[in-house]
């Protein structure tokens, strides 16, 4: 029996971040009133209260803030990919995202530089984000 | 406003049902079976009941107690989603209730199956208070409380040099508690060997960092206060309570500071209102999920500074009958994860001297709260 993978539901606020995900760019809410960027997606500014939103491109720059590897299989469809590591990363652009650590050879540390990158589901109905530490910037 | 619901309201009534893993009964069983203990033990009959808070992620809604019980005139109810801060935050709802004079005996139920039925892993998907996680992490493979929390736990070990024997010595004092109550699920011993061999769940959480899956059922009655005085039960009055969501209540991701709990709002609303100290707290039955929840807790209620639970973990005596009696029941760790509930009942217990090989000697005024959903805390603050 195929094992159902949990997919994304987006909703209308919510769709620009997981097409630009497939498209290779991580898109990011800005408030189009006061320019405050905020993730996750949702229809308000907590800054300003507006609704307006522009969606900007992101740098992919962050350092890591915290993170957690998985061992026990919670859900069948992950079980294959255990253990796996879960990183929080503090983005340049202030907001944080969580994404799966694709670099076995790095150490983590709070404050440690990373590079955004991205990868298909394994059944290929989403992209998600992955994470390498970024070695550019002492990573 | 301080002590807008100091002691207008008492837990006048307690109920258990067996801790088990296969109850053998449906989840709205489970929670009559329970409410009619506390029914019982508060000297009153189902139909002095008027008003009811169901566990809003339970099967059991209002209409079920006043099916099952002919109950002639609710004249109160609500739900208080907040996950495991569900109970102590319906205390406070049932409080206000009787305060303003809309009840008399409100009844707060809880119950399920939660080894036999839909077990954590399955179940958090569905809840809608997780909608947000539920779009952009859990299809990452991150979905389970224990592996969303465990970020919250390994960043308050990098900041502040918490380590892993501070979460074993939580695990191991509430376990040896729960090997001195009949009604139990894990009586074995347990050493800080133990926990550190346990397996690892989500680093930094070990398996014996995690509370259990079972099945149960448990209830109180709220009363007010000057209709509590005259029951058949000695009365728990209610001093203080207090409900806080943290900021970014729905993912701890976004949240400025992840190892700061809604708790740190509640509790000095709590203490204010109850118009004690930390030094008054004869016994605490702090909601353990997860061992690093309970040390985070102890720092937001203020036993200690942000970032000084390691220390304070290490030199405090929880033990029964040491400094800080804490989960003198087995907790959710070790007794049975019955969302909380089964702390009220048990600090209930203790104020009525009534606890049995863990009681806690002269135990005056004690503390329970809840946590759930993310970092909802709540808190009561009660004395005898």
């Amino acid at each position: 029996m195929e094992i159902e993978r949990i997919h994304p539901l987006p909703n209308p606020e919510s769709q620009p971040y997981w097409d630009g995900l497939k498209e290779r760019r991580l898109m990011l809410q800005q408030c189009g009133e006061c320019g405050t960027i905020r993730h996750y997606p949702r229809p308000v500014c907590d800054h300003c209260f507006s609704m307006e939103v522009e969606w900007v491109e992101a740098s992919r720059r962050g350092t890591v803030h915290s993170w957690s590897e998985s061992h026990h299989p919670f859900h069948p469809s992950f079980k294959a990919d255990l253990p796996t590591m879960f990183v929080t990363v503090d983005l340049e652009e202030k907001v944080r995202l969580v994404g799966v650590l694709r670099d076995p050879e790095a150490t983590l540390r709070v404050g440690l530089p990373v590079e955004i990158r991205f990868e298909d589901s394994p059944d290929g109905a989403f992209s998600m984000p992955v994470l390498v530490a970024d070695r550019s910037a002492g990573g | 406003m301080a002590n807008g619901l100091f002691e207008k309201g008492a837990i006048t009534g307690i109920g258990e049902t067996a801790y088990t893993r296969g109850s053998g009964k449906s989840d709205i069983a489970l929670q009559m079976e329970a409410s009619l203990k506390a029914i019982a033990d508060a000297g009153l009959k189902p139909t002095d009941i008027d008003g009811v808070i169901p566990y809003a992620a339970g099967a059991a809604v209002a209409e079920d107690f006043i099916t099952n019980f002919k109950l002639p005139d609710v004249r109160f109810s609500a739900t208080t989603p907040l996950g495991g801060a569900s109970c102590v935050a319906a205390i406070q709802a049932a409080v206000s209730a009787v305060a303003a004079g809309l009840a008399n005996h409100v009844l707060i139920p809880i119950g399920r199956n939660g080894y036999s039925g839909a077990r954590i892993g399955s179940r958090v998907q569905q809840m809608p208070q997780f909608r947000i996680v539920g779009e952009y992490e859990m299809p990452l493979g991150t979905l389970a409380p224990a592996q969303l929390y465990a970020h919250m736990a390994r960043r308050h070990m990098e900041l502040y040099g918490t380590k892993s024997e501070h979460f074993g010595k939580i695990a191991t004092t509430v376990r040896a508690h729960a090997a001195m109550n009949d009604n139990a699920l894990r009586q074995e011993p347990m050493t800080l060997e133990d926990h550190q061999a346990s397996r690892m769940i989500a680093d930094p959480l070990r398996l014996f960092d995690c509370s259990l899956e079972s099945d149960g059922g448990a209830a109180v009655i709220v009363s007010a206060s000057e209709r509590a005085k005259d029951m058949v039960s000695k009365p728990a009055f209610i001093m203080g309570v207090g409900e806080g969501h943290p900021d970014s209540p729905s993912t701890i991701t976004q949240r400025d500071d992840m190892t700061t709990l809604g708790t740190a709002k509640a509790a000095p609303r709590a203490f204010e209102m109850a118009g004690v100290t930390h030094k008054d707290i004869d016994v605490a039955e702090i909601y353990d999920c997860f061992t690093y929840i309970v040390l985070c807790q102890l720092e937001d209620l203020g036993f200690c500074a942000k970032g000084e639970g390691g220390d304070f973990v290490a030199s405090t005596n929880f033990k029964f009958d040491g400094d800080l009696p804490l989960n003198t029941h087995g907790g959710l760790l070790s007794q049975a994860h019955i969302v909380g509930m089964n702390h009220v009942v048990e600090l209930v217990k203790q104020l009525r001297g009534t606890a049995g090989a863990t009681q806690v000697k002269d135990a005056e005024i004690g503390l329970v709260t809840g946590y759930g959903d993310m970092g909802d805390g709540t808190v009561a603050i009660m004395r005898a």
